[in-house]
C-alpha cells in the first residue's frame, strides 16, 4: 500500500481533539533503544545495520498496537513520501535523510510510530491530540514492555538504558508538547516565558521556521534530561510547566481583548483578509495568518466555523503535502499560487470575523 | 559575531539554555544551524551540540587519549569528538572516566532511576537489597553491635545464596 493512502485524511487528523487542545495542539512521548552488543546505526556496517533492521522490524509489526501498520524501508520511499511523515511529525528530519538499513512501522491512526536505525537502533513515540502527556507514556511504557520480551536491550543497571547519545542515556525518554501561543506572542510575553521554563531544565523551541524564529506560534517543550530522574517524575514536571503555561497563554489572550482590543482584532481581520483573498503565498505567510485566524477562532469571532478547518489547512499547505496533492513537478512559486487558490477555496464557507460582544468599557 | 562551528559565516541563531546548573551559550549561523538539527521536531538539546564542540575534550584528557579504542566496536576518543555518538553500548565502559564528566553536566544525576527491563528488574533488586544489608552490616560493625552484626551477616548469607528471589519477610518488624 501506499504511503499516502496510508495516512489518515488531513481533515480527519485536524478533526481529532483532546483535551486543552485549545493551546495544546499534540502530546509526544519517545523513548529511544538499543540491540545489546551491536554497534549504534551511526557506526554500524550497512550490512549489520540491515541485519538490525530486520530483526526489529517483525518484532515491532507484531505488536497488538501495530496490527494494522505500514512498514518500510527508508530507501524504498520518495524524497516526498518522507518529508510528508516530517510534516506530521511521525519522522525526523534526520531519519528522513536515511537510506537502506533504516526504516519505521507506522499504525493506522498514527498514535505510535517506530523509527528503526535513526539514531538509535528503536526511536518509538506516542503522540496523542492535545493534553496527553500521561496517556502518551502509558501507552509507549506498554509498547516497550512488550517489545523487550521479544529483543535485547541494551541496558546497564548504572547508566540505564545505553543511547548512542550520552544526552538520551537513562531512561532513554523525551516527553514534549505542541503549543500555540499567539498570545503571549502578541503580547510580547513569550521570551520571559522561555527563558523561565528553561531554568526548570526544559528546553522551548520554535517547531517550524529557521533557527530562532517559530512560524504560526507553535512551540515545542520538552525534556532535556533523561539520567537522575524517572519517567513519572519527568512527565510530571512537564505536567505542571505546561500547565502553567497554558494559564499564562489564556492570561495574556484576556489582557489583550480587555488592554489592546483594536490591536487584536485589526491582526485577525487582516489575516482573513490576505488569506480569504491572495492569489500568491508562501508557506511561511500561510502559517502565520493562520495562526491568527485560529486565535479568532478562541475568541469566537467565525461563528459556526471550526477549529479544524484551520488545523487541515495547517497540514495541507505545507511544502510536501501541497505537492503530494497536486504536482511535485511545481516551481515554488507556482506553489505559492496554488496554496492561495487552495486557501481561498477552503475559507470560502467562513465568514467575515464578527466581534461577539462589544469590547467592555475600558476601567478608567 | 562568528558562527561557533564553522568559524566563517556570521552567526544569526543564538542558543542559551539551562543544562543542570550551568547556562550553555552559543551562536551558529543558518547553515549550521541546520545541518546540527536545531529546528528538528525529535528533540534538540544544545548538550547536544556541545558534545561535537568543546565539552569532548574531557574525554580526551582523561585516560587513554585520543587512541582510547572500544575493544568491542572499534570506535575511538577521537571518533566521539567528531560525532559526539558513541560507537556501540560497550563504549560506555570503555569510555567511562571520561564520560562520568560529561554526565554530570548534562543530567540531573549520574545514576538510572526509572524503567528497567523486566528480566533484570529481579537481580537488581537483588543486588540493591545485598548492598544495603552489607551497610548496615559495616555500621553494625564500627558501632560493637555485634548482636546485629551476626542477624546481618545471616541474613546476608541467605539472600546470596538464592540470587533472584524475592527476599524474605523481615523477621522483626518492630523495632
Ligand atoms: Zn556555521
Ligand atoms: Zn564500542
Amino acid at each position: 500500500m501506499k504511503l499516502y493512502d496510508f495516512l489518515v485524511p488531513p481533515g480527519q487528523t485536524a478533526a481529532r481533539r483532546g483535551p486543552h487542545d485549545r493551546i495544546v495542539m499534540s502530546s509526544r512521548v519517545r523513548l529511544a533503544r538499543n540491540l545489546n552488543s551491536s554497534a549504534f546505526p551511526g557506526w554500524a556496517k550497512k550490512n549489520d545495520r540491515v541485519k538490525i533492521f530486520e530483526t526489529v522490524r517483525p518484532a515491532v509489526a507484531a505488536l497488538p498496537e501495530m496490527q494494522d501498520s505500514f512498514s518500510e524501508a527508508m530507501d524504498n520511499l520518495g524524497p516526498l513520501d518522507k518529508q510528508i511523515l516530517v510534516e506530521r511529525h511521525l519522522i525526523s528530519r534526520e531519519h528522513a535523510a536515511k537510506g537502506s538499513g533504516s526504516g519505521l512501522v507506522l499504525n493506522r491512526t498514527e498514535t505510535f510510530c517506530v523509527m528503526i536505525n535513526e539514531e538509535d537502533h528503536l526511536r518509538m513515540q506516542a503522540l496523542l491530540p492535545g493534553l496527553q502527556l500521561r496517556q502518551a507514556w502509558t501507552a509507549i511504557d506498554n509498547f516497550d514492555s512488550a517489545l523487550e520480551k521479544k529483543l535485547n536491550y541494551a541496558f546497564d543497571s548504572e547508566l540505564g538504558y545505553l543511547t548512542a547519545c550520552p544526552t538520551n542515556l537513562g531512561t532513554g525518554i523525551r516527553v514534549s508538547a505542541m503549543l500555540h501561543l499567539p498570545g503571549l506572542v502578541l503580547g510580547e510575553q513569550i521570551n520571559p516565558i522561555i527563558q523561565s521554563v528553561n531554568k526548570l531544565g526544559l528546553a522551548v523551541r520554535g517547531l517550524y521556521g529557521e533557527g530562532t524564529e517559530a512560524l504560526g506560534n507553535v512551540f515545542q517543550v520538552s525534556n532535556q534530561m533523561t539520567l537522575g530522574e524517572n519517567e513519572e517524575a519527568i512527565v510530571e514536571r512537564l505536567e505542571k510547566v505546561l500547565s502553567q503555561v497554558i494559564e499564562h497563554e489564556e492570561n495574556a489572550r484576556l489582557t489583550l481583548i480587555e488592554k489592546k482590543p483594536k490591536t487584536v482584532y485589526n491582526h485577525i481581520g487582516r489575516a482573513y483578509g490576505i488569506l480569504a483573498n491572495a492569489h500568491s503565498i508562501s508557506s511561511k505567510e500561510t502559517m502565520n495568518l493562520l495562526s491568527l485566524l485560529r486565535l479568532g477562532l478562541d475568541l469566537e469571532m467565525f461563528p459556526g466555523a471550526d477549529r479544524s478547518a484551520v488545523d487541515e489547512l495547517f497540514l495541507i499547505t505545507q511544502p510536501a503535502h501541497l505537492q503530494k496533492q497536486l504536482s511535485d513537478k511545481l516551481s515554488a512559486e507556482e506553489r505559492d499560487l496554488v496554496r492561495a487558490d487552495m486557501v481561498r477555496d477552503h475559507l470560502k464557507n467562513f465568514g467575515r470575523p464578527v466581534i461577539k460582544s462589544p469590547p467592555p468599557p475600558a476601567a478608567n | 559575531m562568528q558562527c561557533s562551528i564553522c568559524k566563517e559565516k556570521p552567526a544569526t541563531v543564538h542558543l542559551t539554555q539551562i543544562v543542570g546548573d550551568k547556562m550553555q551559550k552559543l551562536d551558529l549561523c543558518e547553515d549550521c544551524a541546520k545541518a546540527k538539527g536545531v529546528n528538528d521536531p525529535a528533540g534538540f538539546a544544545l548538550a547536544d551540540l556541545m558534545l561535537g564542540l568543546g565539552a569532548a575534550q574531557e574525554i580526551e584528557q582523561s585516560a587513554g587519549g585520543a587512541e582510547l579504542k572500544c575493544p568491542h566496536c572499534g570506535f575511538t576518543q577521537a571518533d566521539f569528538k567528531k560525532s559526539g555518538r558513541l560507537g556501540c553500548p560497550d563504549c560506555y565502559k570503555t569510555f567511562a572516566e571520561g564520560l562520568g564528566v560529561l554526565l554530570k553536566t548534562m543530567h540531573k544525576g549520574t545514576r538510572h532511576v526509572g524503567k528497567s527491563p523486566a528480566s533484570l528488574r529481579l537481580n537488581r533488586e537483588h543486588t540493591d537489597r545485598l548492598k544495603s544489608l552489607q551497610n548496615k552490616l559495616a555500621q553494625a560493625v564500627a558501632s560493637e553491635n555485634f548482636e546485629e552484626a551476626a542477624r546481618l551477616r545471616d541474613e546476608i548469607k541467605q539472600v546470596s545464596d538464592r540470587p533472584g528471589e524475592r527476599p524474605a519477610q523481615p523477621k522483626n518488624l518492630a523495632r
